[in-house]
């Protein structure tokens, strides 16, 4: 029987790429100190899912990276090594050397052995010659000592947890062990926490006996990489050094092997194992363990010390049971379902609208129904929208690194602060606005942040911040990219816009000053490195961001430093609009666009000759859109004071719309024209009104640039 | 539909027949989506004429063309007997106004002769052949050939 691996390939790929992340957002987050044994285990346990992973399915350039980073990340986590800054880029190097890889496998092309190589050479390095190895502090280890040849190094040092002898037996067969290699990683695995002896491989099993100070949970862990919990059993033979004594003493303390395999059974249907000399370790099972523990004490070690780690080990034992919590869904099944969603809602407004026209005395508990139909498919909507919802931290989580690594290569000292980052979105707007984000934060980094002796020179802090900040405001997420800079420089921009020949006023305000550098082309950096030289300029944010609905607004003070604010609509499904006439035709102008709506008296149009009209509005003259015109459709009234005028921003211009009529404000299901139709200029897509018709919405960007 | 096709000789082909004017087309019957009445068309602003707009189809927008002003046949009148037949073309859903539907009829290869060259309102490359049937001649359009083509103005790429 064998089983064709590669549909799982998918699930490995995506899962590699979140361990892969989430061991470089814990490394960024360790204090070199004084380190969290709870981050360094995870670190650990998301180093060693990726090798189990990738051992699995064979990607043997995966495992041996992961295989020696595993290496030193377990002697750190097992304190025989003190971690150092450079390990952690060695850490952090090798997490890109393994998503090079995984990349590599998912599209299958072929990666770089070299990096592989030399990422190798570097750990082992380390592991072999670790600056400032820890030395013991704590009191003597009488187990750890005597059995010190079996661990991979040196002395253990306060470490509670003694050595085990754990008799392993555990089934062989080809369908546990499709190649010999596989068999041979299980074994080199156990050989890396531990010594083997009295290794036993026969056709049908194999039994061993292992000398480590892996917990039970740790070796059931090893071989769930490589079969099914019941094809294998652990037994403890309890702390090794009192297993020697006893087996010197040649006393009848060893349980029987079929007791043996008893006990781990009940283990497994427990989750914890009473280990049959020590009934004390009752009370310390009762203390949350959750699985077992060696009770007998080195003698030195104060209790405390166990007391302290059992929370922890309780609060790491608490992950895998939040992971079963969320389940993995296409992106197409909740893109399916909110369409489908939208349809209801369409249909629920037909049906009210239906329903207004009845007299309300006759059909009483229709109309009732019709306002319940209402609210809870609002509801329905509202909940299956929050699916595609996710938290900014998956764009801001890699920002730590880029910051870090960026902070090093341009000789900066810069901190990353992130504020909000619970803040949801959708997940559309994620992907998309990860790009120009990074773009932000690289030239906040490079321009913004001066040199630390320039800064100490102006009477700042040397290390300069970066702020990221996600708030929702309204119905908008407010994205901002805040750093304390030099902040941009007036007459630098002035100048490289004369060179470019931008006309301007002199007197132009600082705003217009700073939406210049959005401006194609247009970059103030002295120096172009390879960091501001990267081909994406402000232009390509800016459209990056216009083209999902977003604006971005810049402010800044000389010295002070520079803010760059993103808005963006919370989903781009979903769309609140203004419903406007032309002629017997309707269109919605989304509402973000507008700034005020008004009935002009005549003498607030102008005309300038060959120019078309301008309409005075407290002190400012806007130019006028016809929308007929625009859309060629034969208006109701033809004169500006007899219709509305809408004013419009957009794109830092502003605009007066002249329509016939308001009707309404509604909220509209965006649908593409471009399904069955193509692209259709000042449309940004269409909707269909409750009535049944179709209405176009309005390109409002489209529309204010085609009057320049 | 390819399999289908390519079967033996005697096989035959289902048409779906409609009118423009005077003259009568057949389409492959697998490409109809259904056939409905026409309206609520809501106009697409600067679009060529015979583009009449689009409409709510269960929520699916879907343009629709008027084969008469396309190409100039029949009188361009809407009331309720106007009929738009919904097609399924290249993975898109079309509507086309049409004088009427007629029959739904099948054609063995036998009946099917090649279009000679000559000057009707459709250009020939969009004829697959002519078909004979109870004396009428009915002209079989390779329609998806046809809507997707640059004429139409419906595919980004076919207009651009």
């Amino acid at each position: 029987m064998s089983i064709d691996m590669s549909q799982f390939y998918q699930v490995f790929f995506e899962e590699s790429a979140e361990h892969l992340a989430n061991m470089e957002g814990l490394l960024l987050a360790l204090d070199l100190d004084a380190p969290d044994p709870d981050q360094l285990n995870a670190i650990f346990r998301a180093a060693h899912s990726i090798k189990g992973g990738s051992g699995t399915f064979g990607f043997t350039d995966m495992t041996g990276v992961t295989h020696v980073l595993e290496t030193l990340l377990d002697r750190i986590r097992k304190n025989e090594i003190a971690i150092t800054a450079d390990m952690v880029d060695a850490f952090l190097q090798a997490g890109d050397v393994l998503r090079g890889l995984l990349e590599a496998h998912q599209n299958g092309t072929i990666a770089d052995e070299a990096a592989s190589r030399d990422i190798c050479a570097r750990l082992e390095a380390l592991t072999r010659n670790p600056t400032g190895a820890k030395n013991p502090t704590g009191a003597s280890n009488p187990a750890g000592s005597e059995q010190a040849v079996a661990a991979p190094a040196s002395p253990i040092a306060s470490s509670p947890s003694a050595q085990h002898i754990y008799k392993i037996t555990f089934a062989n067969s080809p369908q546990i062990f499709p190649g010999e290699n596989q068999l041979q990683n299980l074994l080199e695995d156990l050989g890396n926490i531990g010594k083997i002896e009295n290794q036993q491989i026969a056709a049908d099993a194999v039994t061993l006996s292992l000398t480590t100070h892996a917990s039970e949970a740790e070796l059931q862990d090893i071989f769930s990489f490589f079969m099914e919990s019941g094809q294998f059993t652990l037994a403890s033979q309890g702390d090794a050094g009192q297993a020697a004594a006893s087996e010197d003493a040649g006393y009848g303390f060893f349980v029987e092997p079929e007791q043996i395999k008893a006990a781990a059974e009940d283990a497994q249907g427990f989750g914890f194992f009473v280990e049959p000399e020590t009934i004390k370790s009752d009370t310390e099972n009762a203390q949350g363990y959750g699985f077992f523990e060696d009770v007998k004490p080195p003698p030195s070690p104060a209790p405390t010390a166990q007391v302290e780690e059992a929370p922890q080990r309780r609060a790491t034992d608490k992950a895998p049971a939040a992971a079963e919590t969320s389940i993995r869904v296409g992106v197409e099944k909740v893109d399916q379902m909110i369409n489908l969603v939208g349809e209801l809602v369409i249909t629920q407004s037909m049906l009210a609208e239906v329903a207004s026209k009845m007299d309300p005395v006759v059909h009483e508990r229709l109309v009732k129904g019709l306002v319940q139909l209402e609210r809870n498919t609002r509801e329905l909507q509202e909940s299956v929208m929050s699916v595609r919802m996710m938290p900014i931290n998956f764009v801001f989580s890699r920002f730590p690194r880029v910051v870090r690594d960026l902070a090093v290569k341009l000789n900066k000292k810069v901190q990353l602060k992130m504020v909000g980052e619970g803040t949801e979105l959708d997940k559309g707007l994620i992907e998309k606005i990860s790009d120009p984000l990074t773009h932000l934060v690289r030239n906040s980094l490079d321009h913004g942040i001066e040199m630390p002796d320039e800064r100490i020179a102006k009477g700042k802090d040397p290390q300069g911040t970066i702020t990221l900040r996600a708030a929702h405001q309204g119905g908008n997420i407010v994205i901002e990219v805040v750093d304390d800079g030099a902040g941009l420089n007036r007459d630098r921009i002035l100048a490289k816009a004369r060179e470019k020949g931008i006309a301007f006023n002199d007197s132009i305000s600082d705003a217009d000053v700073w939406l210049m550098i959005f401006a194609p082309g247009f970059s103030t950096a002295a120096v172009v490195t390879d960091v501001s030289g990267r081909g994406v300029g402000m232009d390509v944010v800016k459209r990056n961001i216009e083209g999902i609905g977003g604006r971005v607004e810049i402010a800044s003070r000389e010295g002070k430093g520079c803010t760059i604010t993103i808005r963006l609509p919370l989903t781009m499904a979903i769309l609140d609009g203004l419903s406007i006439a032309v002629g017997d035709q309707l269109y919605i102008v989304p509402l973000s666009f507008i700034i005020e709506s008004l009935q002009p008296k005549a003498e607030d149009i102008k005309e300038i000759s060959g120019q078309g009209q301008v309409l005075h509005v407290r002190g400012e003259y806007l130019p006028l859109i016809a929308l007929h015109e625009v859309f060629s459709i034969p208006p109701r009234v033809s004169k500006p004071e007899d219709g509305i005028l809408v004013v419009l921003e957009a794109e830092g211009k502003k605009v007066a719309l002249f329509v016939d009529n308001l009707v309404g404000q509604h909220q509209v299901v965006i649908k593409s024209l471009e399904t069955n139709y193509r692209k259709v200029p000042g449309v940004s897509g269409a909707t269909i009104m409750g009535d049944g018709r179709v209405a176009m919405i309005m390109d409002v960007g489209a529309l204010v640039k085609l009057l320049h | 539909m390819q399999a289908s096709e390519g079967k033996a000789e005697g096989d035959s082909r289902e048409l779906l027949t409609f009118t423009l004017g005077s003259e009568e087309y057949g389409i492959d019957i697998l490409k109809v989506q259904e056939i409905r009445g026409y309206d609520a068309v809501t106009k697409i602003a600067n679009s060529p004429e015979f583009i009449k707009g689009v409409i709510n189809l269960r929520g699916i927008i879907v343009p629709i063309i008027d084969m008469r002003i396309k190409f100039k046949l029949g009188n361009v009148t809407y009331n309720e007997m106007t009929v738009v037949i919904i097609l399924n073309i290249a993975k898109r859903v079309v509507g086309i106004v049409v004088d009427g539907v007629s029959d739904v009829i099948a054609l063995s290869a036998e009946q099917i002769k090649a279009a000679p060259e000559f000057s009707g309102a459709m250009d020939t490359q969009y004829i697959k052949g002519l078909g004979t049937v109870d004396e009428r001649m009915i002209i079989i359009v390779d329609i998806e050939k046809l809507m997707t083509s640059r004429d139409m103005e419906l595919v980004e790429s076919a207009v651009s």
